[in-house]
């Protein structure tokens, strides 16, 4: 609960970004199955694709993209900051770290929105 | 000053204190704390002790950041007591005061520490050297990469502020802990030492520095400015290439 | 093989997957960010992609990278949020790195093809 002392001890940028970034790759992973079983149509030919292609043209599910581009970006991004701390012990700034991933993901996402609506 | 809650008149700033009692069940008392300049929170509870409740019971030695008895959960987050003062870990005059999380509470404030040292011992924490007292003394160029390592991580108080902090810790009651590993690493830097791969063993073992994800609430909390994160990564790579090379 | 040293070298492909998803996954967002402007047909995408063996074999590689790295960040998450450890817990990872690894294959050869 915000406000509770739980809440407090894990209130530093550090700690979101570890839930994002756990929360995210679970995301992912939930969500690479229905990807692949999607691109397979492919192997029933072009028209069942477009099919499936066409009922994801509308706004919910347009939105539903966008998000999961954005996870899929906070995941990368989070996912260097983390290869940068743990193959190169970086002990410069974790927080700056932390905030240029987040800075990453939104950009990516808002390309990504642009393009797409 | 001698001031003693009776005196304490109205237009005194008052600190609003809760304070748990009991060992891992219990409940937090209420108390009204004269404010003070520069008033560390372990200013705080000892003039709870020394004159609200004499039964209340808490650990420290030093008051100056050296000694590591006197860490404690404040409004939430682990702190050292000593060195926190008041006015930094609170704004509307409220604290609230518990043991150190992650560790069996003996009594109010007093947590038992021997898990924590548990796994020093397990991460193979103590130098074992080659040679004997008659011997010269060895020479550690002070600019090698080793020495810098051990020079990051060497001023650990054994708080156990960074073990409270972690989740990891929460989770997996096994894990050795951001201290533990980073004792672990100052002696795999330490160039005398000769239990190096033993060590390795003992920290890549099931519980060890690879099951920190490096979500660094240790090096966010450590009051030394320790980074744990920087030397559990240290670790991690020399047991990875150890691993590749047989040696594990 | 000690257990220590599995767990060293699982930590050490968590790593190195998780190196070759960043390139991958970087080139792919750009790709899809390129590719919907406009809205997507399924004629567009198999175009661009049918006979492309070099794209065949980086999203090989991409598919291979992830079958690796999912089921480990997976296993992490069981350990430490729920009770489910151990040997079967090892095996539900194992059969979800195949099933990752099917469909992905299947997916690039579908395109592909
Ligand atoms: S970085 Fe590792 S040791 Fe430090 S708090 Fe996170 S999991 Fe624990
Ligand atoms: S590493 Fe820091 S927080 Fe952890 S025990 Fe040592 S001094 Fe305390
Ligand atoms: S009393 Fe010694 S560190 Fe606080």
């Amino acid at each position: 609960m915000i406000g509770s002392p739980a809440y407090r001890a894990r209130h530093h940028p550090a700690y979101w970004a570890f839930l994002v970034h756990r929360l995210s790759g679970l995301v992912l992973t939930l969500f690479l199955p229905l990807h692949f079983l999607v691109l397979g149509q492919a192997l029933r030919g072009e028209a069942a694709l477009d099919g499936l292609l066409r009922w994801t043209d509308n706004l919910p599910l347009k939105a539903a993209e966008t998000l999961l581009v954005t996870t899929a970006a906070a995941h990368l991004a989070g996912g260097l900051r983390l290869l940068l701390l743990e193959g190169f012990a970086w002990r410069g700034p974790r927080k700056d770290l932390a905030a240029l991933a987040a800075g990453v993901s939104l950009a990516v996402a808002l390309l990504f929105a642009l393009a797409v609506f | 000053m001698g001031v003693t809650a009776g005196e304490s008149s109205a237009q005194e700033a008052m600190l609003d204190v809760r304070v748990w009692h009991g060992a891992e069940h219990g409940e937090f008392r209420h108390y009204q704390v004269p404010r003070r300049d520069s008033q560390t929170v372990l200013d705080v509870v000892t003039y709870i002790q020394r004159h609200l409740d004499p039964a209340l019971s808490y650990r420290f030695a030093c008051r100056v950041g050296m000694c590591g008895s006197c860490a404690m959960t404040v409004n939430g987050v682990a702190r050292w007591t000593c060195r926190s003062h008041v006015d930094q870990v609170t704004a509307d005059g409220r604290l609230e005061i518990a043991p150190l999380a992650h560790l069996p509470v003996v009594r109010d404030l007093v947590t038992d520490m021997r898990p924590f040292f548990d796994k020093w011992a397990r991460a193979k924490g103590r130098f074992q050297g080659a040679t004997t007292r008659s011997d010269p003394v060895a020479r550690v160029p002070p600019d090698t990469p080793e020495r810098r390592a051990v020079d990051a991580a060497i001023e650990c108080i054994g708080c156990g502020v960074c073990y409270a902090a972690c989740d990891v810790v929460g989770w997996r009651p096994e894990y050795l802990g951001p201290a533990a590993l980073n004792r672990a690493w100052t002696l795999v830097n330490d160039v005398r030492d000769v239990s190096r791969l033993e060590r390795l063993r003992a920290v890549a073992a099931e519980g060890g520095c690879l099951s920190c994800h490096s979500h660094t609430s240790c090096s966010e909390r450590c009051p030394k400015k320790i980074a744990p994160t920087a030397g559990i990564s240290g670790l991690k790579r020399a047991c990875a290439r150890a691993a590749l090379g047989g040696e594990l | 093989m000690t257990p220590a040293r599995r767990d060293a070298l699982l930590w050490l492909a968590q790593r190195w997957s998780a190196a070759v998803l960043a390139l991958c996954l970087a080139v792919h967002l750009a790709v899809i960010i390129y590719a919907v402007r406009g809205g997507l047909t399924a004629a567009e995408i198999l175009g661009r992609t049918r006979g492309n063996a070099p794209l065949a074999v980086f999203y090989g590689l991409f598919v291979v990278a992830v079958s690796i790295h999912a089921p480990l960040g997976l296993r992490a998450i069981l350990s430490e949020w729920t009770l489910w450890r151990g040997r079967s817990q090892a095996w539900a990872m194992a059969a979800l790195a195949v099933l990752l690894f099917g469909l992905g294959l299947r997916a690039v050869w579908a395109v592909v093809q």
